[in-house]
């Protein structure tokens, strides 16, 4: 059977970089422009005609690879270059190069006065490929070269304005964190290759049932590294303190990686693996709770931030913390769908944050925003559209998702998980609602110099704006609750999600408490969205009051829980101090100590030595003698 | 016939000869024709022993160490001719450049 061709679309973004590389600055701004962006959405196209040929073949043998290249072969052990399209790769090629290509769009506009414009789409295009290459390998190994591409490309666009110390310091952040997940996610992939002997996702998955037992500790400690992985890329506790900082990098980067595709690696893995994830229940309640955790941690802290992008990042953290949230109670489906609706509606607000901080020149501080709906109509419309849908407003997309995934908590019995997850759908709604408020809503606080330049984004950037907004709306309608058999999204995935024989089970709960649960959680919504209105927007000395009465609340949210200042003491300090011991005592004595002393203690013998030879003749000729009478004594004795 | 003894008193008294001219003295020229002495006493002991034992080994060794030593002063000399040619003088003691 003829199968479109796969890798072309992680190899458009790659040849792009190269041309790029090679054509160099006389490829001109156009040049990039056309190059970067045609590349992209070329890739969006033939992803586009992957995905209706997967969706024409029939549902049980729905997927089909594409073998590049034998890449090792070792023995038994046989790792390929090679692509698979199945239902879970295509939703997730479909978000990156969709919502990758709307975002290349936008960084025309957002990027036009930058003096290295060329360097960054090649990094985008970079990081593209490193992402598809993750989201289309059909085996670990493969996946992981992405995932370290996609780590690599953070860093490097992270770090883009270099001559920032702020920036550069938070790309090493960000990598250092993540190489600590990545070294978790390598000792679970060793693992793996040791019981079932190879790392192709069909092989491992067969394998597992019979090589592991379930819930033995095998399987438990191989789930939980991979899981370590993917809390460093998904930024979930403990190693979620990389992501805030990442704001540091340009706009487009944060909606890209930072929110939309990257940090949702985490979860596309937990998803891939879930035949794994299942064999170890230990495993998936401590996937629960730690999503949780993050959920509700991100988002006190998001209640306490001034900086609009920062707000926006612990959004973030704490929206990957509900798809963990899905994954551990077992609704890998439902992380999913979350994957797909946070990465419109949260590339959404990153991209409308964007074009508020170009329209008021650079500034991020909401304290000194305000008053900016009639100023900025597209911005403020496509934003107000992504806070409700992030909010959880019924019939916009996050409500569907956000739903099921609180709907699948409550009724595989997570109770506290699911009580987790509508207090924090509650927070939510307050900070995104706080969030529009202080930006767009009551009296300007612009200085005089930022109201000068106000103006709304060139059409590069709206555009971009109203089209994820639009998905916003209706990205959601693919998973309407209340259908025979699953909601569409649901039956797409579900010849992934049966593999295991897990998946199928379904918690059901009757229609009463189902409908009750979606009262409770959007009632949650409205409740923060009234609670964000009535102190920020009606009576802003509530505000003011309520931080005066919970100072010490405040100021904990204020701190991020002092995360930072903690691990700094606790890992950073004395990881510092000991390479300083190391530095200073062991290279500088030690090591340098024996290498010098080696020549030293040979000059020394040479000193003496080198008294021997004057350079006079006579001398050598009185000692051959000496040498010649001694050797006579010795023989003739 | 002369008693082997003496012959090879000779040799060992032109072979100390030849030492002490190479030790003491300063000019190349002179230590040259030292060693040339000091091949030469070898050679009388070849020759004394050859003739004694009534073989002819000692005798072509003799031809062997001649043909060696011609060699040795041709290009002995050619070495001092360069060196005063460069540096004015033929004393040793006055050559010491190449040293610790």
């Amino acid at each position: 059977m003829d199968h479109p061709i796969l890798h072309i679309i992680p190899a458009l973004p790659l040849s792009a970089v190269l041309v790029s590389l090679l054509v160099g600055d006389r490829l001109g701004k156009r040049g990039t422009t056309v190059l970067a962006c045609g590349s992209v959405l070329a890739a969006f196209g033939f992803a586009l005609q992957a995905v209706l040929h997967l969706a024409s073949l029939p549902e049980d043998s729905r997927s089909f690879t594409e073998l590049v290249y034998t890449w090792m072969s070792v023995g038994d052990f046989k790792v390929d270059v090679s692509f698979l399209m199945d239902p879970l790769s295509a939703v997730m090629v479909l978000v990156v190069t969709g919502v990758g290509s709307l975002i290349h769009i936008y960084a025309t506009g957002y990027m036009s006065h930058d003096p290295s414009y060329r360097r960054f789409f090649m990094y985008l295009n970079l990081f593209m490929f490193s992402m598809l290459t993750l989201v289309l390998a059909d085996n670990y190994l493969l996946m992981f070269v992405g995932w370290e591409g996609v780590g690599l490309c953070s860093y490097l666009l992270i770090g883009f304005w270099y001559e920032r110390p702020a920036a550069s310091q938070a790309g090493k952040k960000a990598f250092i964190v993540n190489r600590i997940g990545d070294f978790g996610f390598m000792l679970g992939m060793f693992m793996l290759v040791v019981a079932t002997g190879s790392l192709d996702y069909e092989r491992v998955f067969q394998a597992a049932p019979h090589v592991f037992v379930a819930g033995g500790t095998a399987i438990t400690l191989a789930t939980l590294l991979m899981f370590l992985g993917a809390t460093g890329k998904s930024a979930q506790i403990p190693l979620f303190t990389w992501l805030p900082d990442a704001m540091e990098g340009p706009t487009p980067v944060s909606a890209l990686i930072h929110a939309a595709t990257m940090v949702t690696a985490g979860v596309y893995m937990l998803a891939r693996s879930h035949v794994l994830f299942e064999l170890a229940p230990t495993t998936m309640e401590v996937v629960a709770l730690i999503g949780a955790m993050t959920a509700l941690l991100a988002a006190t802290i998001g209640l306490a931030q001034n900086d609009i992008k920062r707000v926006l990042a612990y959004s973030t953290v704490s929206q990957l913390g509900y798809m963990f949230m899905a994954c551990g109670v077992g609704a890998f489906g439902a992380g999913i769908f979350h994957v797909m609706t946070h990465a419109f509606f949260k590339a959404l607000l990153f991209l409308g944050a964007g074009s508020v901080i170009h329209a008021m020149s650079d500034e991020q501080d909401m304290r000194r925003m305000g008053g900016l709906a009639g100023k900025l109509p597209y911005t403020h419309g496509t934003m107000l559209i992504a806070t409700l849908a992030i909010a959880g407003v019924p019939f916009l997309s996050g409500f569907f998702s956000k739903d099921e995934i609180l709907h699948a908590s409550f009724a595989s019995g997570h109770l506290g998980v699911w009580l987790a997850g509508v207090v924090g759908a509650a927070m939510t709604a307050f900070y995104m609602t706080r969030l529009y408020v202080l930006t767009f809503r009551g009296p300007s606080r612009l200085s005089h110099e930022a109201e000068h330049h106000l103006h709304e984004s060139p059409f590069s950037m709206t555009v971009p704006l109203v089209i994820l907004a639009f998905l916003s709306i209706v990205g959601g309608y693919v998973g309407m609750p209340f259908q025979e058999g699953g909601h569409a999204f649901e039956r797409w995935l579900h010849p992934v999600m049966a593999a295991g024989g897990h998946a199928g089970e379904h918690h059901e709960v009757s229609r009463l408490v189902e409908w009750g649960l979606i009262v409770l959680s959007v009632g949650a919504g409205a409740f923060g969205i009234f609670m964000a209105l009535r102190s920020y927007l009606w009576t802003p000395a509530i505000a003011t009051s309520l931080r005066e009465r919970f100072s010490g609340v405040h100021r904990l949210f204020e701190n991020k829980w002092w995360v930072d200042e903690f691990y700094d003491a606790v890992v950073v300090k004395p990881f510092m101090g000991i390479s300083r011991w190391l530095w200073r005592f062991w290279d500088v004595k030690i090591v340098d100590g024996l290498v010098n002393g080696v020549g030293y203690s040979l000059e020394a013998g040479s000193a003496i030595l080198k008294l021997f030879q004057t350079g006079f003749v006579g001398t050598y000729a009185l000692w051959i003698t000496l040498g010649v009478i001694a050797l006579f004594l010795h023989f003739l004795r | 016939m002369i008693p082997l003894n003496w012959l090879i008193s000779l040799s060992a008294i032109v072979f100390c000869i030849g030492v002490v001219g190479v030790l003491v003295r300063r000019n190349a020229l002179v230590i040259f024709m030292s060693v040339e002495l000091m091949l030469n006493a070898a050679n009388l002991a070849f020759v004394s022993f050859a003739s004694h034992l009534k073989s002819l080994d000692g005798q072509v060794f003799v031809f062997f160490v001649m043909t060696v030593a011609a060699a040795e002063v041709a290009i002995g000399l050619a070495i001092i001719v360069h060196l005063f040619r460069l540096r004015e003088t033929v004393f040793v003691d006055e050559i010491h450049l190449l040293k610790g």
